[in-house]
C-alpha cells in the first residue's frame, strides 16, 4: 500500500523576499508509507520564509486515517536551502506526533536543523507564563474602572498635597532646587511664549471685534465694539487664551520631560539621593508658570485690544483716540484683577496637570505619549471648569 | 561552513563626527561563519564601528564591502536589501514598547514576507522558544526583566533569518549564567544556521569563549592595534595595550611574553 500527497506552494507567493537566495525550486513535500508503521516525509526544494510552508492539516488527516502508524521519519536529501520556516513546520509535525502518540525521528534531517529543533525544545514553556486571553466580564471591567478612578483621584489629591507642602517649604526657604532650572523654565514659559501668545490674542481680539461689529452696526453703536473687546479680553478671554496656549506649550512639555525622566529612572535617582522630585522638578516648573501666566495674560489683553482696534479703525471708521478713550472708560481695574486672578489659577492648574501626568508616567515610550495627551486634556478641562466656577462666584458676589 | 569566504570587508575606514576623527585606517575582513569580535576600551568607537557596518552611519572615508558590493556606494534600494538581511541586537533590546513580544517579532515578517497570520504565529513561537521565552508572546517589554528583553531582542533580530547577526554588548547587564547561556546560544546559532556573527563587547570571558576572529580598537592611537583569533592574539601579540586588555590589566602596560 502506498499513498502519496504532494503539496507545493503556489509560485506567486515566492517572490516576497527579493534578496533571498536564488529561489529556484519551490519547497516540496511528499509523504509515503515506508513500511506499514512508518511514514516517510521527503522534503525537497527551498524551505525558506520566502515561500509558504505546507499545512500540517493533510498530515494530520493521514495520521488519523492510518491507525497503524508508529513513527514518522524524514528524508531531506532534496533540500536546497532552509531556514526557520522549516523548523517551524517540523515543530508542528512534532506536536502532531506527540498528541497522536507517534514517534517523530529527526535523524534524517540536516545537522543544523536537528540542533535548532532541539534548542527550541530545550527551555520548556514556563507554567503560568502564558496570559489568559479570556475577556473580562463587563461588570468586572466597570468595577476596575471605578476602582481606577478612585485611585486616580487619590493620587491626584496626594500630588496636590505634596506640591503644596513643597511650596510651603519654598516659602520657608528650605526647598531644594536649582536656580538655573527655575530660570530656564521662566524663559520658556515667558519670553519664548510671547510670539504665539501675541498671534493668538491679536486674532481673538480681531474675531471678537468682527462678531460684535456686525451686530452693533445695526444700531449705529459701533463705538461699543471697544467696550465689548476690552471687557471680554481683560475679564476672561485673555486669561483663557493664554491658559490654553500654555497648556499646549508648557503643560505638554512638562509631562513629556518628566515622563521621559521617569522612563530613564532619573526620578528614581533623585529620590535615592534624598532629593525630593517634588521640590527639585515640580516646584520650579510650577513657580515659573504661575509667575509668568499673569504677565502673559496682561500682554494678551493688550494684544487683544489692539486686535479690536485694528477692526475698529480699519472697518468701523473710528479713530484711534476715540477707540482708546472708549476702552479706557469701559475697562475698570476690577476687571483686570479678575482677569489676573483667572490667570494665576490657570497657571497653577496647567502646571499641576503637566507635572502630575509626567510623574505618573509609565516606563515606556507610549506611556510618555499618553502622559502628554492626558496633561493637555486635563489642563484644558480644568481651565474651563475653573472659569465656570469663578464666573459663578463673581456673579454671586456681584463683581 | 567555515570556508574562509569573505562576507564583510572593511577597507581604510575612517569614522568621524564632524571634524572629530574617532578611528582611521581600519582594514579587516569578516569571513562567512565567523564570530567576529569588535573589542576595545570604553569610548574607542566600537559601537560606532557597528553603526557603520549596519548602515546607520556613513563613513568619513574608506569602504565597507558586503561580499563584492560596496555598501555605501550602492544605490539606496540595494542598501535596503542588504540591510534587510542583517539582524541587530541593540544594547538594551530596543524592543518597541507599545507592542507585545509577539508583535515585535511579527512586524518584520509582516513587512517583508507574504506569510499568513498562522504561519507568522508559528515562526514567532519558534523564535521565542529558541531564545528560551516560550509562552511569553503576549507580554509587553516593560513587563519582563532586562535579560529577557535582551533575549526577546535577539528573537526579533533573528525574525527574518538574517545572514549576519550583530550584537551590541550582548552580555552587558546580564548575570554570569545568563551571559554564558547567551554565548552558548550565539555559538549554537552560528553552527546550526551558519550565520556570520559580529559582536561588540569588552567581556573577556565572552571574547575567549565565542570569538574566532577580532579587531582591537584603541582610543588613543585612533586606529586598530591588532586582530585575529582572540586566543592567538593573547598568545602572540606583543602590543602592550592589547596584552593589558586581554589580561584584565594584569600584565600592566609592560610588554610581556605570552602565556596560555
Amino acid at each position: 500500500m502506498l499513498f502519496k500527497t504532494s503539496k507545493a506552494s503556489a509560485p506567486e507567493h515566492n517572490q516576497a523576499l527579493s534578496t533571498s537566495q536564488v529561489s529556484s525550486s519551490p519547497l516540496h513535500l511528499d509523504c509515503e508509507l515506508h513500511s506499514p508503521d512508518t511514514l516517510l516525509m521527503r522534503l525537497a526544494g527551498n524551505w525558506t520564509i520566502a515561500s509558504r510552508p505546507p499545512s500540517v492539516h493533510d498530515i494530520e488527516n493521514q495520521l488519523r486515517t492510518n491507525k497503524q502508524l508508529k513513527k514518522i521519519t524524514f528524508d531531506a536529501a532534496g533540500i536546497d536551502g532552509w531556514d526557520s520556516s522549516l523548523i517551524a513546520f517540523l515543530r508542528n509535525v512534532l506536536k502532531l506526533g506527540e498528541t497522536a502518540g507517534i514517534a517523530v525521528l529527526t535523524d534524517g534531517l540536516p545537522h543544523g536543523v536537528q540542533r535548532l529543533v532541539r534548542l527550541a525544545a530545550a527551555v520548556p514553556e514556563r507554567t503560568g507564563a502564558r496570559k489568559d486571553s479570556m475577556p473580562e466580564p463587563l461588570l468586572a471591567r466597570i468595577g476596575a474602572q471605578a476602582v481606577n478612578f478612585s485611585l486616580g483621584t487619590r493620587d491626584m489629591l496626594a500630588f496636590i498635597g505634596d506640591a503644596f507642602c513643597a511650596f510651603c517649604k519654598f516659602l520657608t526657604g528650605a526647598a531644594r532646587f536649582q536656580r538655573s532650572d527655575f530660570l530656564s523654565s521662566i524663559q520658556s514659559c515667558g519670553i519664548e511664549s510671547l510670539p504665539i501668545v501675541s498671534l493668538i490674542s491679536l486674532l481673538v481680539g480681531l474675531i471678537l471685534a468682527f462678531v460684535g461689529a456686525v451686530q452693533l452696526r445695526m444700531f449705529g453703536a459701533q463705538i461699543y465694539v471697544a467696550d465689548l473687546v476690552g471687557i471680554a479680553m481683560v475679564r476672561v478671554m485673555g486669561a483663557i487664551m493664554t491658559g490654553i496656549i500654555m497648556t499646549g506649550r508648557m503643560g505638554a512639555a512638562f509631562a513629556a520631560e518628566l515622563g521621559t525622566m521617569q522612563v530613564n529612572e532619573e526620578i528614581d535617582a533623585l529620590e535615592t539621593m534624598g532629593i525630593s522630585p517634588m521640590e527639585f522638578l515640580v516646584l520650579p516648573r510650577m513657580l515659573a508658570l504661575t509667575l509668568m501666566m499673569p504677565l502673559l495674560c496682561l500682554y494678551a489683553d493688550l494684544m487683544g485690544i489692539l486686535g479690536g482696534m485694528i477692526v475698529g479703525v480699519g472697518m468701523l471708521d473710528l479713530n484711534v483716540h476715540e477707540y482708546f478713550n472708549q476702552t479706557r472708560g469701559a475697562v475698570t481695574l476690577t476687571f483686570m484683577w479678575i482677569g489676573l486672578f483667572h490667570s494665576i489659577v490657570f497657571g497653577v492648574l496647567v502646571a499641576l496637570a503637566g507635572c502630575l501626568r509626567g510623574m505618573q508616567c509609565g516606563r515606556s515610550a507610549s506611556a510618555v505619549g499618553n502622559a502628554t495627551t492626558s496633561a493637555v486634556v486635563t489642563g484644558i478641562v480644568s481651565i474651563i471648569v475653573a472659569t465656570a466656577i469663578i464666573t459663578v462666584i463673581c456673579d454671586v458676589l456681584g463683581i | 561552513m567555515n570556508n574562509q569566504e569573505p562576507h564583510i570587508i572593511v577597507q581604510n575606514l575612517e569614522m568621524a563626527y564632524g571634524s572629530f576623527v574617532l578611528q582611521r585606517n581600519l582594514t579587516f575582513t569578516i569571513n562567512r561563519g565567523d564570530i567576529f569580535i569588535i573589542m576595545g576600551g570604553s569610548g574607542c568607537g566600537k559601537s560606532t564601528l557597528m553603526r557603520h557596518l549596519i548602515g546607520l552611519k556613513a563613513p568619513a572615508r574608506g569602504k565597507v564591502f558586503y561580499g563584492s558590493l560596496s555598501f555605501w556606494d550602492a544605490p539606496p534600494e540595494v542598501r535596503k536589501q542588504i540591510m534587510s538581511r542583517i539582524g541587530v541586537l541593540y544594547q538594551s533590546g530596543a524592543l518597541w514598547s507599545s507592542m507585545t513580544l509577539a508583535e515585535n517579532i511579527a512586524l518584520p515578517l509582516k513587512e517583508y514576507t507574504r506569510l499568513r497570520p498562522p504561519e507568522i504565529k508559528d515562526l514567532v513561537s519558534l523564535k521565542l522558544s529558541l531564545v528560551g521565552l516560550a509562552g511569553f508572546e503576549d507580554y509587553y517589554p516593560s513587563e519582563i526583566s532586562g535579560g529577557m528583553r535582551k533575549r526577546a531582542g535577539l528573537a526579533r533580530a533573528m525574525a527574518l533569518d538574517p545572514d549576519i547577526l550583530f550584537f551590541d554588548e550582548p552580555s552587558a547587564g546580564l548575570d554570569p549564567i545568563s551571559a554564558r547561556l547567551l554565548d552558548d546560544l550565539i555559538l549554537e546559532l552560528r553552527d546550526s544556521l551558519g550565520s556570520t556573527i559580529v559582536v561588540v563587547t569588552h567581556e573577556l570571558a565572552s571574547i575567549f569563549a565565542i570569538g574566532n576572529n577580532s579587531v582591537y580598537l584603541d582610543a588613543e592611537a585612533k586606529t586598530m592595534l591588532g586582530g585575529g583569533h582572540p586566543k592567538k592574539l593573547l598568545a602572540e601579540s606583543q602590543n602592550p595595550k592589547i596584552r593589558a586588555f586581554l589580561t584584565r590589566g594584569e600584565e600592566g602596560l609592560k610588554p610581556a611574553h605570552g602565556k596560555n
